[in-house]
């Protein structure tokens, strides 16, 4: 049973669990995109990094694929290790600005404006659909191809394939080839909506939870869509 | 073996081989045959001399008098004088860079003379293709004191005392790693040596191969008893055949002597070796990429630990080491650990191979010990920079080195002063660059290879790469922006820090120290608008000096667009918006007339 600190708290863990569990398991948060329970680490997307070890001679890892050793100390949200997400999230965004898993990442973090010429991609090779189709769907019908920036998601040789079943469960698991969310400021790279979206029924019911996803009043009339349609008529 | 008066050593490494060693070899023998010398004189195909740029190269030994850029019309002259009438050809001899008199023998040439052989002992010496030249030079005697003499725990206990550390870059006692896979549980073990050589401009690992295959077998071997493995495989990438030819034959030949297979040497020790041959990935030199490539996968690196050592091929313990680290294993046994390590400072020990190309008068491979200066290799071995030019920078450790520039020409060159100053000691390569070169676009050059061969898993690694070649780009086509450098300096540390493996955790080194060293050209390409080197073609125009300028219509007709307008001795002028800027007229002009700014 390994014995690890993290973030300051003792915690023991059973051999061969991974950083990441053990850290969700005192309840602390790191961020993930290519992780799933149900699939095998990959450790593509990079956001669930952690540093380990002491400075100066810390190093950045991602805790989805370290496993949790004995007598390691990890630190899951230093200052370091924030920044670096930031602009990880601000890459992802420029990648694919349509996906709304990844515009929500960037409002929870404070990502509010992208320095890169966006992109407008589909894909941020995630590898979710791949491991999805492999493991859990045992077809294998798609893998990657190629490397480095002309890595593709595809099926063998780009054809047709004879093993896949149509089942969509890469579409289900993938966070970029969904709708874009229709926030108030769909145009722009960096929506950053919702954080700034202050819903007009909380004079209402106060502090309580609103259940309705999307709210429709948000959608429809919240005071940023009003600014918005001042600045267009101005 | 017959003693032979003379032996004619041509030199068979690629780069000789490519400049036609072979018809000079078979031209040198039909001659020998023709003057009746044949029980005189022999003729031995070598592996690579080092002094690749002056190939092809023969030496005449006993008298080592070294002959360079042969053609295979000089032969017949050559063997007549030199074989018959016993007087050398001086016309053919090296002359050095700017100085008239040619130096006969090879161990005069400064380029041999401050180089200290110990893995490349047997270059250009023995014939790598034949089993008895390498046992001749004490060969497989390392191999056999290990069998009979040693235990495991004696043979790690030398490589430890000789303080050989990993020569594939990273520099990790070799010692320590082979007991770490020696202690492991689990079996069978595996060895792998390492020849995937993949960084532009680096062929330490091609000519250690060509010249001296059996020594790598020989350490492998050996290393193979102390870690209590009974298969090895040799990973060499597809575009070294002949690498790949000599090393099969050579193993082929140990095993026909009993040196590899079952029972080595009567000792019941079993030990069998084969090639696996790369598919050109550069990612695949490193390790765990490496090993799911001879497992048949992709290759693609995957997260450590667990370490080869503990979970390599296949699953089970394995231990990779560089051809270079391997070939070093047999002499530290034969002769002990504490020899090996009376060469070399305090951290790094014994000698390193480097190939030393670029903006310099002598280019090829070159074994120093280690701690040796920048300046002893540039300007004592190396002769200097091209053309008399000036000296701006040497990039150490291959694509994902460091930049250092003229300020530290004095540092010794080992694997912790080299970390220190923001580059690696890599697999060994040095590229010398002179005032020409705009290190913006080294940069530039390095990171598009990178991105390139980066296996794409990491997104860190991948999209990190591109963004930074993208400002890269832009920066020296003259589109830079105030913050590109902040933010490809943000952008560089968080690939170095976030990716997985050494490609993309070494990637940003050229760009780190290239804004590190010259922040000047970066500011000079952004502000403005000017390339310092005059290489960046967006930033640059071409003028005719007038005071310069005879008229004597050079430059005019070298020009491809026609762009270059005057009259016989009057002077010239460039129609700039027409001029592509290719540089035709720069070398056309005897009288630096061409102003490049």
């Amino acid at each position: 049973m390994p014995k690890l600190t993290i973030d300051g708290l003792d915690v023991e863990v059973e051999k061969g669990t991974t950083l990441l569990e053990a850290i969700r398991f005192l309840g602390i948060e790191v961020p993930t995109l290519c992780h799933n329970d149900g699939l095998t680490p990959l450790g593509a997307c990079r956001l669930c990094i952690v540093e380990i070890g002491k400075p100066p001679r810390s190093k950045i890892v991602t805790s989805c694929t370290y496993p949790a050793e004995d007598g390691l100390i990890v630190h899951s949200n230093t200052q370091r290790v924030i920044n670096q997400r930031k602009l990880i999230i601000e890459l992802m965004i420029a990648t694919v600005p349509s996906s709304k898993t990844i515009q929500d990442l960037a409002s929870k973090f404070g990502v509010t404006k992208c320095r890169f010429v966006p992109e407008h991609g589909e894909c941020i090779h995630c590898g979710l659909c791949v491991r999805m189709c492999n493991e859990q769907m045992m077809a294998g019908a798609i893998g990657f191809a190629e490397r480095g920036k002309d890595m593709v998601i595809t099926t063998p040789f780009d054809k047709t394939s004879d093993v896949c079943r149509l089942c969509g469960a890469c579409m289900y698991i993938c966070p970029c080839c969904e709708l874009r969310c229709q926030g108030p400021n769909a145009e722009t790279t960096v929506c950053s909506g919702c954080l700034n979206l202050e819903a007009p029924c909380l004079d209402t019911y106060d502090e309580k939870m609103c259940f309705l996803d999307p709210c429709a009043a948000c959608e429809l009339t919240g005071p940023f869509r009003a600014e918005k349609k001042k600045k267009v008529q101005a | 073996m017959k003693a032979q008066r003379t032996h004619i050593l041509v030199c068979t490494g690629t780069g000789c081989v490519s400049a036609g060693a072979f018809d000079i070899m078979e031209t040198f023998q039909k001659e020998i045959e023709k003057h009746g010398l044949q029980e005189e004189i022999d003729v031995v195909p070598t592996g690579c001399n080092g002094f690749c740029e002056n190939g092809p190269l023969v030496l005449f030994e006993p008298e080592g008098i070294f002959y360079q850029r042969l053609k295979v019309q000089d032969v017949p002259f050559l063997v007549e004088e030199h074989c018959l009438k016993g007087r050398p050809v001086p016309t053919l001899m090296y002359t050095p860079h700017r100085k008239k008199t040619p130096i006969p023998a090879m161990k005069d040439i400064e380029f041999f003379k401050y180089q200290k052989l110990v893995a490349l002992r047997n270059r250009g010496r023995i014939n790598p293709e034949k089993i008895e030249d390498y046992i001749a030079f004490d060969g497989y005697l390392g191999l056999a004191k290990s069998l009979t003499e040693m235990s495991p725990e004696q043979i790690i206990e030398q490589i430890r005392i000789s303080g050989l550390r990993g020569r594939g870059g990273a520099g990790f006692p070799t010692a320590r790693k082979w007991q770490v896979c020696k202690e492991q549980p689990n079996s069978p073990k595996y060895l792998i040596c390492n020849a995937d050589e993949g960084d532009p401009g680096a062929f330490m690992d091609r000519s250690v191969l060509e010249a001296d295959p059996h020594a790598v077998i020989e350490g492998m071997a050996i290393g193979a008893k102390a870690i209590g493995a009974e298969k090895g495989f040799v990973y060499v990438r597809m575009e070294y055949p002949l690498a790949v030819e000599r090393m099969k034959k050579a193993i082929k030949q140990a095993e026909d002597m009993g040196l590899l297979g079952d029972d080595i040497l009567g000792s019941g020790f079993n030990f069998k070796l084969s090639v696996a041959i790369g598919a050109g990935a550069f990612v695949c030199g490193e390790e765990s990429a490496l090993i799911r490539s001879i497992e048949g996968q992709v290759g693609r690196p995957r997260q450590r630990p667990p370490f080869p050592a503990q979970k390599g091929l296949w699953g089970k313990p394995t231990n990779i080491n560089n051809v270079e680290t391997w070939v070093n294993v047999p002499q530290i046994i034969r002769k002990g650990g504490a020899w090996f390590a009376s060469v070399g400072t305090e951290g790094s020990k014994g000698t390193k191979i480097f190939s030393l190309v670029g903006k310099i008068n002598n280019t090829g491979l070159v074994e120093v010990p280690m701690g040796i200066t920048v300046r002893e290799i540039v300007f004592g071995i190396g002769e200097g920079i091209l053309g008399g030019k000036k000296f701006k920078a040497v990039q150490t450790g291959g694509p994902s080195g460091g930049c250092l520039p003229e300020s530290m020409l004095d540092l010794p060159i080992d694997y912790d002063s080299l970390a220190s100053v923001g580059s690696m000691m890599g697999s060994g390569g040095l590229i010398v660059m002179d005032e020409d070169t705009c290190m913006v676009d080294v940069a530039r050059y390095f990171t598009n290879f990178l991105a390139g061969e980066s296996c794409g898993k990491c997104f860190t690694c991948r999209k990190g790469l591109e963004r930074m070649l993208e400002i890269l780009t832009n920066i020296c086509n003259g589109k830079g922006k105030e913050g590109d450098v902040e933010l490809l300096e943000e952008l560089a540390i968080m690939v170095k820090d976030t990716s997985m493996c050494g490609l993309g955790q070494t990637a940003a080194n050229p760009t780190l120290s290239t804004i590190r060293y010259f922040r000047d050209e970066y500011d000079a390409h952004i502000k403005e608008k000017r390339c310092p080197a005059g290489f960046c073609k967006e930033l640059i125009t071409y003028s005719i000096l007038e005071d310069k300028c005879i008229g004597c219509g050079a430059c005019k007709r070298v020009c491809p667009t026609d762009s270059i307008s005057g009259e016989k001795k009057q002077t010239h002028v460039i129609d700039t918006k027409t001029c592509i800027k290719c540089g035709a007229c720069v070398e056309a002009c005897k009288f630096d007339a061409i102003n490049v700014v």
